[in-house]
C-alpha cells in the first residue's frame, strides 16, 4: 500500500523508539522493539565465514527459550572490519564480538544473553583487557572514522525499509519533493563539492546539471554497481548493508534531472547485494517511494536492476550503457558525452554506489555542513576497502586529506608479521604505487593524481618487503590484458605488448632497452586509447618505474628479484657455516636436486632445482638462503 | 536418465527458456538478462539455446554469441558439477591464491576453463568476490573457503570426492 | 545548418556545427589518415589512426567521430600525434601475418600497407604473440582472420547495411576476432554471399575464392571451347583496377583483352540479359491477367535469392522463376549455341565475368544445370579478371576497341542498365509497356526507379494499368520493403538487389580505398557510365534486341513457353539459418 508523508512519519517515530536501544544504552525498550538486538553481520565476508550458521543457532536458542518477543536477531550489512569477522554486536549493550565461530553461540546465548555477562575471550581487540566500553567508540579502527557513506552498515537491517526510515531515510526525498525545485537539488550537489566516488572524480553536480540542460522528453539515471578493481568492496557493502540510500538517492537524482526511470547495474558476483536490491526496491515499491506519483507529489520513477556478466570494462560508463543495451559492454567515444546522450541515445547519468549514498545526507545536512569536510577541492569522505598486507583488513571511510600512515598504521593496524611497509597500491588497475615516502602526503583526488596514482573506486592494497613491484606491475597489466574489450588497438595490442615485456623481464630475459620501450608504449596507450581504461592501463608500470626504478634495474641488468618473488631469477643456497648436514632438504626436494651427505657438504644443483622452497621451509636450521 | 528421461528434461527446460524470453521480451536491452536465466536453465550456452534466443529476439546468432563470448561469466561449455573459482584479486593474489590455483590445476590436471572429463569439477580464475578479509579465497558452487594456502587444496577436493563415493 | 568557427592547424574557417574534424580538415586540404572510418558504414573511432590534438582534451581524440564546435582549436600534426599514429600502426602491423609478398592484396591498394607507407613505418619495435587461426574457404568467399586487422567494417556492412549479420565479434581484449558464431564455417551460415564484406575490408582478410587457375586451365586445354559472357556492371569498373578515372566506361578494351587471354568466343551477358526482360516480362504479363501471386520480384541477384531462402521461405513464390541473366545465357550457350556451331557441349567452357560474388555460390548450384552439365562453369569477379590481364603483362588502357563476338553481337541497352539499381525494373518497363499496349513507347526513361534512394516506389501508367512499382537495393533495405508487403503493402512488380546501388557496387568489382570512398560516391560515377551505354545504344529495349528475337524464332518457341521454361526458368529451396 502507497504510503503518504504522514504515514512515513508515523513508521519513522515508530520505529525510532524501537531502535533507540542501539544508541541509547538508558532507552526503554518498546514493546516491539524488544529489550535487546542481536546485530549479526550478513555481509559477503562474514556469511563466507559462516556469520549465518551463527545466526540459525541463535535464533533457535532464542525460540526454544520463548524470548523471540525479547530479543531480537537482527542480520545486518558490513560492519567493515572483516579481518575480524564473523561479527556480532549485542545492543544496549553495546559489546562486539569478533570471530565468533558457531561453536561460541552457546556460550554467548548462556552467559550473556541470559545473564547479562558479556564473553570476554571473543571481545573485539582493544576491550578484552580493560573495561568493557562501546567499541564504536573504544576501538581505533572504528573512532578514527567518519562514517557518512556507510552511515548505515552494520547498523540497521537492510531488508527491513523502516529501520531505513527510522534512520531519517527518504527524509531527503520528502524534501525534495515538497521543499526543493529541480535546480535547487543541483544548486545544493554543486555546491556541496561532491565529485564522482567511483574513478575520475568529476563534479556531481555539474554532470546532473549538463543532463538536466537537455531538453529531451526521455532521460536515464544509472548506478554504477559493476563494482570491479581487484580489491575493492565499498559498493557492496553499501549495497549490502543500506540499498535504500542508493534508491533514495536515486529517484532524487531523476527529480533533478527530470528522468523517471533508473537502471541499476551490479555485477552477478554480488549475489546478497543482488537480493537485497531487489528486496528493497520491492519494499520502496509497496510504500509508494518508486512507481507513479511518489509521496503523493506528481512525480514518477521506477528502477530496473541489471545484472553484469563478468567484464571490468563495463565499470567505464559509456560501456555500462552499451551493455544495459544488451550489446558487448564495449566503450565507445566520447563526445556525445552520455550526460547529451547516453543510454539508448538518451540524456544519462551515471554515478556509482558511495557517490549516491552520499546524497541524502547532503540534501538533510546541507552542502555547507558537507563542504567542511575533507579538503578545498575534495569535499567530504572516502571509503577504502584495505587490503593485502595489513592486519586490519576491512573498510574503512575517513574524511578526505587524512594520511596513509593513518590509515595504513592507525585504523588499518600495520603490517602484520613485523613486515616493513613497502607500498600503497591505490585505484586498481588504473592506479598506481605509493612508496613510504610519501607515507603523510594527506590523501584526496589531486594529491594521488601528482603522485602518479589515483582515487579509482577507493581500493587500498598495502604491500610488504616481500612484494616484488615489477611483478606486481604484471599482475595489473594481466588483469587488464583479460578485460581489454579488444576495441582500440592501444589497449589490444599495446597493453598486451607491455606485458609481454614485463613477463620477460621477470623471467630474467629483459634488456635494457625494454625499459625504454615500456615507456614509449605506456605514453601512446595513455594518449591514443579509446576509454579511460585504456588510458589508465599503463599506470601501474609507470608508478612502479617512477618509485622503484631500481627494483626494475636489478631485473634487467644483474637478473635478479630483491623481493625474491620472481622464481626464474631465484636462486636456493646452502649456508655451509650453520649446515648441520641433517639430509632434511635433501629428503623433501621433490627435484632431487640436492647432493650432500654427512661427510660431503650439501649442495643445491642449481639446474635441476624447480625453485620450489621447500628446503628452505623445512630447514630446521634456517640454513638455506634464497638470492643469496 | 534414459534418453526418454532425457528428451523430458530438455523439454522442460526450454519451456522455462520460452517463458523467460517471454517475460522479458518487452524489456529494452532484454538479451542479456535473458542469457543469464537461460545459463541458469541450462548450466550453459550451447548453440540450440543460443539459435532459439537469436529466433525469438530477432537478434542475429553471430551478435549473440559476440556477447556471449564477450562476458567471462557465459559459458557455451558445460560445467563441472563443482565449479571451483580462485579469486584472483589483488588481495588474494599477493596473499598467494596464484599457487593454489597451479595446485587445484596440478590436482584435477585440468587448465582454467576446463571441466574434469567426468564432470565433476570444472575450475575457474576469478575476480576479487569481495572477501578480501578471508584471503585468498576459493569458492566451490556457493560455499567459501577463505584463508587458504596451497597445501589445503587436496583437503577441498577429497571432501567432495567423499560427497560422490558416498552417493 | 548553423556554422562554427574552428580552427585547426591555425588555419580558422566556418564549417557546419555538423561536421566532425575528419571532414573540417579535409575543408582545408588535410587528409588526416583513417583505418576504420567508412563513411555511413563504420563511425566508430576505433582504430585510433585519425587521432589529433584538440586543446583542452585530457588525451588524443579520433578525428573521424569528433564533433566540432566553435570555437574548437584542433592540431593534426604535433610530435605527441605523429608519434602516438606511428607506434598504434605498429601495433596493428605486430599481430598482423605481414607477408605482403605473398598477399593478393598487396598489387591492389592495400589501405594497411598504404598507411604504413604514409606514416613511414620502417620497423616493428613490438613485435609479441601473433594470433595464427585457421582460413575459412566457402564457395565464393575467402576469410583469412590472420590478415583482419579488427577495423570492424566487414561487421557493420553485413550486419547494419545488409541485416545479414553472420560474422560479428567474437572474444575479447587479444582474443578478439571476426569470425561467424561458433567457430562455424560462413558456408554452414545464411551469408549470401553479396561480398559487401570484401568491398569494404581495408587489408585482404576477406577476398573471393580465386577461381583463376582453373580459368588458365581452360584457356590452354585445346580440346576445349571457352567462353567468356561479361556482366554490364565490369564494364564500368575494371578500367579502375588500371588506374582509370572511375566510371571509365573500357567495353572494349575488356573485349579485346579476353581475347588476348585467349578466349575462344567473348560475349555479352547483355543478350542474357534482354532473356531475361522477355521471360520475365511475360511472366509479369501472365501473373497480372491471370491473377497470379504478386508482386512478381526479380531473381537476378543470387545474394537477394539466398537470402530470401533464408528469410523470407514463405514468399519464394512472390520470386520470378526466370534464372539469372548469365544462367540464362549460359544455358543457351550449352544447347542453341553448341547445336549451332556443332560443338559438343561437354567441351565448352563458360565463364561468366561478374561483379558478383555470390555468382560463384549460384553457378554451382544443382538445380542450375541443363542436362546434367552446369549451365556456367566458372564465375570470374572483375577483380579476378584484372589480376590475369595485370598477370600476364597487358598495359590495358593502352588497349583498342574490339565488338563482342558474333553471333550475338552487342545487345540492347536495357540489358545495360541492368548493372544498376533500378535497371531490371526499368528494363522491364520499357518491354512490359510496349507488349501491354502493343506499340512503341518513345518515352523510355523511367527517372522515378532510377538513383541511389533507399527504397524507391513508383505508380506507373501503362495503357489502363497502373503499375505498382518499388525498387530496393542493398538487403537492409530488402528486408524493410520485404516487411512492407508482408504488413500487406500491394506492388505488381518488385526489384531487389543484394547490393547497395546494385551491381555496380557488387562484391566482385574493383575495390576503392577508404580515403577515395568516404570522399566520393564511386557508385554514382559507375552507373553513369552504364547510363551513357544505354543512350548510346542503337537498340534500347531488350524485344528488339535481333539475336533475341532469333533465338526465340529458332530456338526457344514463344517466350514463356515451355522450352523458355526448361532452359529458363528454375526454383527456390527454403533454407535452414544456421547447419
Amino acid at each position: 500500500m502507497s504510503k503518504t508523508i504522514s504515514e512515513i512519519h508515523e513508521i519513522r517515530a515508530k520505529k525510532q523508539k524501537d531502535l533507540l536501544i542501539r544508541t541509547d544504552p538508558s532507552a526503554v525498550p518498546t514493546k516491539e522493539g524488544g529489550r535487546m538486538h542481536i546485530l549479526v553481520c550478513g555481509g559477503t565476508g562474514c556469511t563466507s565465514s559462516n556469520s549465518l550458521k551463527i545466526m540459525e543457532e541463535l535464533e533457535i536458542l532464542i525460540r526454544t527459550s520463548g524470548m523471540q518477543d525479547d530479543i531480537k536477531i537482527v542480520k545486518t550489512g558490513c560492519f567493515g572490519l572483516c579481518a575480524k569477522g564473523p561479527i556480532v554486536m549485542l545492543y544496549p549493550d553495546h559489546i562486539m564480538y569478533t570471530l565468533v565461530q558457531p561453536e561460541d553461540v552457546n556460550e554467548i546465548f548462556d552467559s550473556h544473553v541470559k545473564n547479562g555477562i558479556p564473553v570476554k575471550r571473543l571481545l573485539a581487540g582493544e576491550q578484552k583487557d580493560g573495561e568493557i566500553t562501546n567499541a564504536l567508540d573504544s576501538l581505533d579502527f572504528f573512532s578514527r572514522q567518519m562514517r557518512i557513506a556507510l552511515r548505515n552498515c552494520g547498523a540497521i537491517n537492510p531488508e527491513d525499509i523502516d529501520e531505513y526510515i527510522a534512520r531519517d531515510g527518504y527524509l531527503a526525498l520528502e524534501k525534495v519533493l515538497t521543499e526543493m525545485e529541480p535546480e535547487d537539488v543541483i544548486d545544493e550537489i554543486k555546491a556541496s563539492g561532491l565529485r564522482g566516488r567511483g574513478g575520475g572524480g568529476f563534479p556531481t553536480g555539474v554532470k546532473w546539471n549538463f543532463a538536466a540542460a537537455q531538453q529531451e522528453h526521455e532521460k536515464y539515471v544509472c548506478c554504477n554497481a559493476d563494482e570491479g578493481d581487484p580489491g575493492a568492496f565499498m559498493d557492496r557493502s553499501v549495497l549490502e548493508g543500506d540499498p535504500h540510500s542508493v534508491i533514495e538517492a536515486m529517484i532524487i537524482a531523476g527529480y533533478a534531472i527530470g528522468a523517471s526511470q533508473g537502471y541499476i547495474y551490479v555485477r552477478a558476483e554480488y549475489p546478497i547485494a543482488v537480493e537485497r536490491l531487489d528486496i528493497a526496491i520491492r519494499q520502496a515499491r509497496e510504500y509508494g517511494l518508486l512507481g507513479e506519483d511518489i509521496l503523493g507529489k506528481g512525480f514518477n520513477f521506477n528502477l530496473e536492476l541489471r545484472l553484469g556478466a563478468g567484464a571490468f570494462v563495463c565499470g567505464e560508463e559509456t560501456a555500462l550503457m552499451t551493455s544495459v543495451e544488451g550489446k558487448r559492454g564495449e566503450p565507445r567515444p566520447r563526445p556525445p558525452f552520455p550526460a547529451v546522450k547516453g543510454l539508448f541515445g538518451k540524456p544519462t547519468i551515471l554515478n556509482n554506489v558511495e557517490t549516491y549514498a552520499n546524497i541524502p545526507v547532503i540534501i538533510l545536512g546541507g552542502a555547507q555542513w558537507f563542504s567542511s569536510i575533507g579538503t578545498e577541492k575534495s569535499k567530504g569522505t572516502k571509503v577504502f576497502a584495505i587490503g593485502g598486507k595489513i592486519n586490519n583488513t576491512g573498510l574503512v571511510e575517513i574524511p578526505m586529506g587524512t594520511t596513509l600512515r593513518e590509515i595504513i598504521f592507525d585504523i588499518g593496524g600495520g603490517i602484520p608479521n613485523g613486515k616493513k611497509f613497502k607500498a600503497a597500491q591505490t585505484g586498481g588497475p588504473s592506479g598506481g604505487c605509493i612508496p613510504a615516502s610519501e607515507l603523510d602526503t594527506p590523501i584526496d583526488y589531486d594529491s594521488l593524481i601528482a603522485l602518479g596514482s589515483m582515487m579509482g573506486s577507493g581500493g587500498l592494497i598495502v604491500m610488504d618487503e616481500d612484494t616484488c613491484m615489477v611483478d606486481l606491475a604484471k599482475f595489473f597489466l594481466e588483469f587488464t590484458v583479460d578485460e581489454s574489450c579488444g576495441k582500440c588497438p592501444p589497449c589490444r595490442i599495446g597493453v598486451k605488448r607491455m606485458l609481454e615485456i614485463v613477463t620477460r623481464i621477470t623471467e630474467g630475459e629483459g634488456c635494457p632497452e625494454d625499459l625504454e620501450l615500456l615507456e614509449i608504449l605506456a605514453r601512446n596507450i595513455k594518449a591514443g586509447a579509446l576509454c579511460g581504461l585504456g588510458q589508465t592501463a599503463p599506470n601501474p608500470v609507470l608508478s612502479t618505474m617512477k618509485y622503484f626504478k631500481d627494483e626494475y634495474l636489478a631485473h634487467v641488468i644483474d637478473k635478479k628479484c630483491p623481493a625474491g618473488v620472481c622464481r626464474s631469477m631465484l636462486k636456493f643456497l646452502i649456508a655451509q657455516d650453520t649446515c648441520k648436514r641433517c639430509g632434511i632438504c635433501k629428503k623433501n626436494c621433490p627435484a632431487n636436486a640436492i647432493s650432500g651427505d654427512k661427510n660431503t657438504p650439501f649442495s643445491i644443483d642449481q639446474d635441476k632445482c624447480i625453485k620450489c622452497g621447500v628446503c628452505m621451509e623445512k630447514c630446521p636450521f634456517k640454513s638455506i638462503l634464497k638470492n643469496a | 536418465m534414459s534418453s526418454t528421461e532425457l528428451n523430458q528434461n530438455a523439454t522442460e527446460q526450454y519451456q522455462l527458456l520460452l517463458a523467460a524470453i517471454a517475460r522479458h521480451r518487452n524489456d529494452r536491452g532484454a538479451l542479456i538478462p535473458i542469457l543469464h536465466e537461460a545459463q541458469e536453465i541450462f548450466g550453459y550456452l550451447p548453440l540450440e539455446v543460443q539459435r532459439t534466443i537469436s529466433e525469438e529476439l530477432n537478434i542475429p546468432l553471430a551478435e549473440i554469441f559476440g556477447v556471449v563470448s564477450f562476458y567471462s561469466q557465459f559459458s557455451i561449455y558445460p560445467k563441472g558439477k563443482y565449479r571451483i573459482n580462485v579469486c584472483m584479486g589483488t588481495a588474494c593474489y599477493v596473499k598467494g591464491s596464484g599457487d593454489i590455483l597451479d595446485k587445484f590445476k596440478e590436482r584435477l590436471s585440468i587448465d582454467i576453463g576446463e571441466c574434469t572429463e567426468d564432470g565433476r569439477y570444472s575450475l575457474d580464475a576469478c575476480r576479487c568476490i569481495g572477501a578480501c578479509g578471508l584471503a585468498p579465497v576459493v569458492t566451490v558452487n556457493d560455499e567459501v573457503f577463505g584463508k587458504l594456502n596451497a597445501d589445503d587444496v587436496d583437503g577441498i577436493i577429497d571432501r567432495f570426492e567423499k560427497l560422490e563415493d558416498i552417493k | 545548418m548553423n556554422k562554427v568557427c574552428v580552427t585547426i592547424d591555425g588555419i580558422s574557417l566556418y564549417v557546419p556545427e555538423n561536421y566532425t574534424i575528419l571532414q573540417a580538415a579535409k575543408e582545408v586540404n588535410i587528409n588526416i589518415p583513417t583505418l576504420c572510418f567508412l563513411k555511413d558504414i563504420n563511425e566508430i573511432g576505433c582504430c585510433r589512426m585519425c587521432l589529433v590534438e584538440v586543446k583542452g582534451a585530457k588525451s588524443l581524440q579520433a578525428a573521424c567521430v569528433y564533433p566540432v564546435s566553435d570555437g574548437m582549436e584542433v592540431l593534426t600534426h604535433t610530435p605527441k600525434v605523429m608519434e602516438a599514429r606511428k607506434v598504434n600502426l605498429e601495433l596493428i602491423l605486430s599481430n598482423h601475418n605481414s607477408r605482403c609478398q605473398t598477399c593478393s592484396r598487396s598489387w591492389m591498394d592495400c589501405e594497411l600497407q598504404a598507411l604504413a607507407n604514409k606514416l613511414s613505418v620502417e620497423t616493428v619495435r613490438f613485435e609479441g604473440e601473433k594470433k595464427l587461426l585457421p582460413l575459412d574457404i566457402g564457395p565464393s568467399i575467402v576469410r583469412d582472420p590472420n590478415k583482419c586487422i579488427l577495423c570492424r567494417r566487414c561487421v557493420s556492412v553485413c550486419k547494419n547495411v545488409q541485416t545479414v549479420g553472420v560474422i560479428d565479434l567474437v572474444n575479447r581484449g587479444f582474443n578478439t576476432r571476426v569470425a561467424p558464431p561458433f567457430d562455424m564455417s560462413l558456408s554452414d551460415t545464411p551469408c549470401v554471399n553479396c561480398g559487401q564484406c570484401i568491398n569494404v575490408c581495408p587489408v585482404n582478410a576477406l577476398h573471393e575464392k580465386s577461381d583463376i587457375d582453373r580459368v588458365w586451365e581452360a584457356i590452354y586445354d585445346p580440346g576445349k571451347h571457352v567462353i567468356a559472357q561479361t556482366a554490364p556492371a565490369v564494364r564500368a569498373a575494371l578500367g579502375e583496377a588500371f588506374e582509370m578515372p572511375v566510371g571509365t566506361l573500357v567495353t572494349g578494351k575488356m573485349v579485346t583483352a579476353l581475347k588476348m587471354l585467349g578466349f575462344d568466343k567473348v560475349f555479352d551477358t547483355d543478350t542474357g540479359a534482354d532473356l531475361t526482360i522477355m521471360e520475365e516480362g511475360t511472366e509479369l504479363i501472365d501473373r497480372i491477367r491471370s491473377g497470379g501471386k504478386l508482386p512478381l520480384i526479380t531473381s537476378c541477384s543470387p545474394g537477394w535469392i539466398k537470402f530470401c531462402e533464408h528469410n523470407y521461405p514463405d514468399m519464394l513464390d512472390n520470386l520470378s522463376t526466370c534464372k539469372s541473366p548469365h544462367q540464362m545465357f549460359g544455358a543457351i550457350l550449352k544447347t542453341y549455341y553448341a547445336k549451332k556451331n556443332n560443338i559438343d557441349p561437354a567441351d565448352i567452357v563458360v565463364v561468366s565475368v561478374m561483379p558478383c560474388t555470390a555468382k560463384k555460390y549460384e553457378a554451382a548450384r544443382p538445380e542450375l544445370k541443363t542436362e546434367g552439365m552446369p549451365d556456367v562453369d566458372i564465375v570470374l569477379t572483375t577483380r579476378e579478371l584484372s589480376k590475369m590481364i595485370y598477370d600476364i603483362g597487358i598495359e590495358f588502357p593502352e588497349l583498342g576497341d574490339s565488338d563482342f563476338d558474333s553471333p550475338f553481337g552487342n545487345a540492347s541497352g536495357a540489358g545495360v542498365i541492368f548493372g544498376s539499381t533500378g535497371g531490371v525494373m526499368e528494363a522491364a518497363l520499357r518491354t512490359v509497356s510496349d507488349l501491354l499496349t502493343d506499340r512503341s513507347a518513345d518515352n523510355i526513361e523511367y527517372e522515378e526507379v532510377r538513383g541511389l534512394e533507399d527504397i524507391k516506389v513508383a505508380a506507373i501508367q501503362i495503357g489502363d494499368l497502373k503499375l505498382r512499382a518499388a525498387v530496393a537495393h542493398g538487403l537492409g533495405n530488402a528486408r524493410k520493403l520485404m516487411e512492407a508487403i508482408r504488413a500487406g503493402e500491394q506492388f505488381h512488380f518488385v526489384e531487389i538487389m543484394a547490393c547497395p546501388g546494385g551491381c555496380v557496387n557488387g562484391g566482385g568489382q574493383p575495390l576503392q580505398r577508404s580515403d577515395f570512398r568516404n570522399w566520393t560516391d564511386y557508385r554514382v560515377l559507375r552507373t553513369k557510365g552504364l547510363y551513357r551505354e544505354d543512350r548510346s545504344s542503337y537498340i534500347r529495349k531488350s524485344h528488339n534486341n535481333p539475336s533475341v528475337k532469333k533465338i526465340y524464332k529458332e530456338f526457344l518457341g514463344a517466350a514463356g513457353g515451355s522450352k523458355a521454361h526448361e532452359l529458363l526458368h528454375t526454383h527456390y529451396i527454403p533454407r535452414d539459418n544456421y547447419k
